[in-house]
């Protein structure tokens, strides 16, 4: 079924009738949800990756051309104009139903979020709807190697020259860099100012000469995670976001959107379906693991039930708080330590239910086989994205208003910053 | 707490939390624990001028909500009541009121538990038993029912009027209303942790009943059982939220205004951290109580495994939260004579109540189990 996007959304629509109508589409136009096709740091060779990425793609267009695309985006730019509800409403029809997992984080949140927010008119006309049609996926040139999570502290320089910057450092932890199409990149512009008032935010395609794209293997085998060095990489000026130098005020928006990721409007996931490591669920692993009736394992499942559950109530409740007026952007935090701290837990739980055949397993094993290296790769959920640390700080000093830590390099010209070695 | 009340839902919140901070400080809740009841007749039917005990009832019977939402009306009385360790028989008043009213049966006991004249014992817990384990025997003979078995803990047992009693006939659940007094019918009061909860064990032994006596169907009471393990649950996460918020508001002010080695307390990382764990386990907390809130005011599909999930999540959380704040507050946070154990007391008892956490979490795997395997 093909329905013309210009005629979806003329009027208003009210939640309850576009439910109806995405559940029609979906049931008749989706297979099923194969977490093992996802976006995720899995161990696959490059070819199956590449196949999925293309599959991505072709997957997006299908729900731009449905009319199911950037759902809470304006349709200036490409989306359907209508509200978080409706996406939401659309999530929630979508559990269990495949969704082009590539085309949603980074690339809608927090890329297309921060162009909405900080783009020129042409920035967004240009990009937004050619992400909604599968054709640009979008990544984050923001973390560094030296940084941890001092994102203020980025090196990567930006020289005014002309009408252009001209671009030198190197990004990483970019997960799918080398199949991905632009970025969005933090830059140190002056470096003689205090080091939040020296950035600013460019954009740029990722597959050019001077971008230089290194898969790093995880410790579980993946090859997902990348690092790029940027040696003389040109952007014009019209590729800039925001003004010169005033990059922090475009970042802090960009990781209040990175910490809303599955809650964000503009994403569109199957609702329970929010798995960073994990595969198979904990009844599928116990199934298999043969102990189902096991009061231990059930005590487990329950456990990890609840935390899903407890955690789409959470994210709810913040999202709306937050839209509402009621707590501030900063109780973002709050959903980025309890998702860290519940996907930790549930590999662990994963792991144990398991049980001995998490060591040593064949690949008809199932759900089994994928335990021991969720488990290896558990602190995933704590450290992409912003370390839970850091959101500890987040909610202790900037939502309970306790006093903040210690800053030597706060009002130093970064320059003059003491910086370590280069791990 | 949801954060969007409407403006008669913020005064009728308000309005019994100005009464309760008059009417039962901190220091009244301390004098109660040499007391054997549990609160003042004067008290409860105040209280019910209030609203307490009449929302899950139609207006046609006397009751009605502030919202059109009844259930979630309550969990803001019953948040308040955590909030001030409140004494009084939320829980058992309403679930007794809903499961009458609903029935459309002993209409002058209802009028009686809306004025606040009465209360009424929700007798459905059994000793040893899991989550809604009944095993008391409810056998016909000739015109009458005879109730033989222990129910136990029966909140406010010692006061109560009537008990609506679950009990076993043959197959099927059959619930019925006794008069305290009924021959046969015996309390032992039972000790407590909480200074204001009062429970007691009561034994059915051979106890007559009309016919008349049963609320709803004979064997039919299965469903109602469930709705109203449903309320309880949704009543006590309110209350858990409420006493897990004052605890921490405590413990926030305390961090900010104790000094230790020339600095607040509030400005070692250590503790920063420790709290920003806090604030995340109480936020989740009034979310999942909310969520399960408007399920059951909903009467939705998957109310039963919210309640569920609320009580695993709260009633581990929850006390892990108030056992840290008594941490963070050092020795003070370990004597009688400071205020937040008042808070602590009332989330243990609501904790082990109506199923523990570890009997709730078998219980969602259960409704996993059965939905991933009706999937297949």
């Amino acid at each position: 079924m093909s329905v013309d996007v210009s005629d979806v959304a003329a009027v208003a629509e009210d939640v309850e009738s576009f439910r109806t109508r995405a559940r029609e589409w979906i049931r008749g136009n989706l297979g099923p949800f194969r977490p093992e096709t996802a976006m995720g740091l899995r161990s696959v060779p490059a070819e199956e990756e590449l196949a999925a990425v293309a599959y991505d793609r072709q997957l997006q267009r299908k729900v731009y051309d449905a009319g199911f695309a950037g759902i809470a985006i304006p349709r200036e730019y490409g989306g359907q104009g209508l509200t978080a509800a409706h996406q939401r409403a659309f999530n929630e029809e979508l559990a269990g139903y495949e969704c082009a997992t590539r085309f949603q984080i980074p690339t809608m949140c927090p890329c297309a979020a921060v162009l909405l927010d900080f783009g020129t008119e042409e920035q967004k006309i240009r990009h937004i709807p050619a992400m909604l049609r599968g054709e640009e996926i979008w990544m984050q040139f923001l973390s560094e190697p030296s940084g941890g999570s001092d994102v203020a502290g980025a090196l990567t320089s930006a020289v005014r020259d002309g009408d252009e910057w001209v671009l030198n450092g190197s990004k990483v932890w970019t997960t799918g860099a080398w199949w991905s199409d632009w970025a969005l990149c933090l830059a140190r512009t002056n470096w003689d100012v205090p080091k939040h008032r020296g950035l600013s935010v460019f954009i740029l395609p990722i597959k050019q000469s001077g971008v230089d794209v290194h898969q790093i293997e995880m410790l579980n085998g993946a090859k997902d995670f990348c690092q790029e060095f940027l040696t003389d990489v040109r952007v014009p000026d019209t590729d800039r976001v925001g003004a010169v130098d005033d990059g922090w005020t475009v970042v802090t928006r960009w990781m209040f959107h990175e910490r809303t990721l599955f809650n964000s409007p503009y994403v569109t996931y199957p609702q329970g379906q929010v798995h960073t490591v994990a595969d198979a669920s904990p009844a599928d692993i116990a199934r298999d693991a043969g102990v189902l009736d096991d009061p231990r394992a059930r005590d487990l499942i329950g456990e990890a039930r609840t935390l899903d559950v407890v955690g789409d109530a959470l994210m709810q409740r913040i999202a709306g708080g937050m839209r509402a007026g009621r707590i501030s952007d900063q109780s973002a935090a709050i959903g980025r330590l309890y998702r860290g701290i519940a996907g930790t837990r549930t590999a662990t739980i994963k792991f144990d239910i398991a049980g001995p055949d998490a060591a040593a397993w064949s690949d008809d094993d199932g759900g089994i086989s994928q335990a021991g290296n969720g488990f290896l790769m558990r602190q995933t959920a704590c450290i992409g994205g912003g370390t839970t640390e850091m959101a500890r700080n987040v909610i202790s000093e900037r939502v309970l208003g306790f006093p903040r830590e210690q800053l030597p390099d706060r009002n130093v010209p970064f320059r003059e910053v003491p910086r370590g070695g280069s791990r | 707490m949801l954060w969007e009340l409407n403006a008669d839902q913020e005064f009728f919140r308000d309005t019994t939390a100005k009464f309760l901070s008059e009417r039962v400080p901190v220091e009244a809740i301390r004098r109660r624990r040499h007391e054997t009841d549990a609160f003042d007749a004067e008290y409860w039917r105040r209280g019910a001028d209030l609203g307490w005990t009449s929302l899950l009832v139609g207006e046609e019977a006397g009751g009605g909500s502030i919202s059109g939402d009844p259930v979630v009306d309550l969990t803001l009385i019953a948040y308040e009541f955590g909030r001030a360790a409140a004494p009084g028989p939320l829980t058992s008043a309403n679930v007794v009121a809903a499961a009458l009213s609903g029935a459309g049966s002993h209409p002058e006991v209802v009028a009686d538990l809306l004025s606040g004249a009465t209360v009424a014992g929700w007798a459905h817990a059994e000793p040893r038993g899991g989550i809604g384990a009944v095993g008391l025997e409810i056998r016909a003979d000739g015109a009458e029912l005879v109730l033989d078995g222990v129910k136990r803990p029966v909140e406010a047992a010692g006061q109560a009027g009537w008990f609506l009693v679950s009990g076993r006939t043959g197959d099927g659940l059959t619930q019925v209303l006794v008069p305290a007094d009924a021959p046969g019918v015996s309390v032992a009061a039972l000790q407590t942790v909480d200074l204001t909860g009062r429970f007691g064990t009561v034994t059915f032994d051979g106890v007559r009943v009309p016919r008349d006596a049963v609320v709803g169907e004979i064997g039919g009471a299965a469903a109602q059982l469930e709705y109203q393990l449903q309320l309880a649950l949704v009543i006590q996460a309110a209350e858990t939220v409420g006493a897990m918020q004052r605890g921490f508001d405590m413990t926030v002010e305390w961090a900010a205004d104790r000094y230790s080695f020339g600095r607040p307390l509030a400005s070692y990382q250590a503790i920063k951290h420790r709290f920003a764990d806090l604030k995340s386990w109480l936020e989740a907390s009034h979310a999942i109580a909310d969520s399960a809130a408007a399920a059951v005011s909903a009467r939705a599909a998957g109310a039963g495994e919210l309640v569920s999930v609320a009580k695993a999540y709260i009633g581990e959380y929850g006390l892990e939260l108030l056992q840290d704040c008594v941490q963070l507050h050092g020795g003070i946070g370990l004597t009688f004579e400071h205020d937040l154990h008042l808070f602590l007391r009332r989330a243990t008892v609501d904790r082990a109540l109506h199923g523990t956490p570890a009997q709730h979490r078998a219980r969602i795997a259960q409704f996993v189990i059965d939905r991933e395997g009706s999937a297949a």
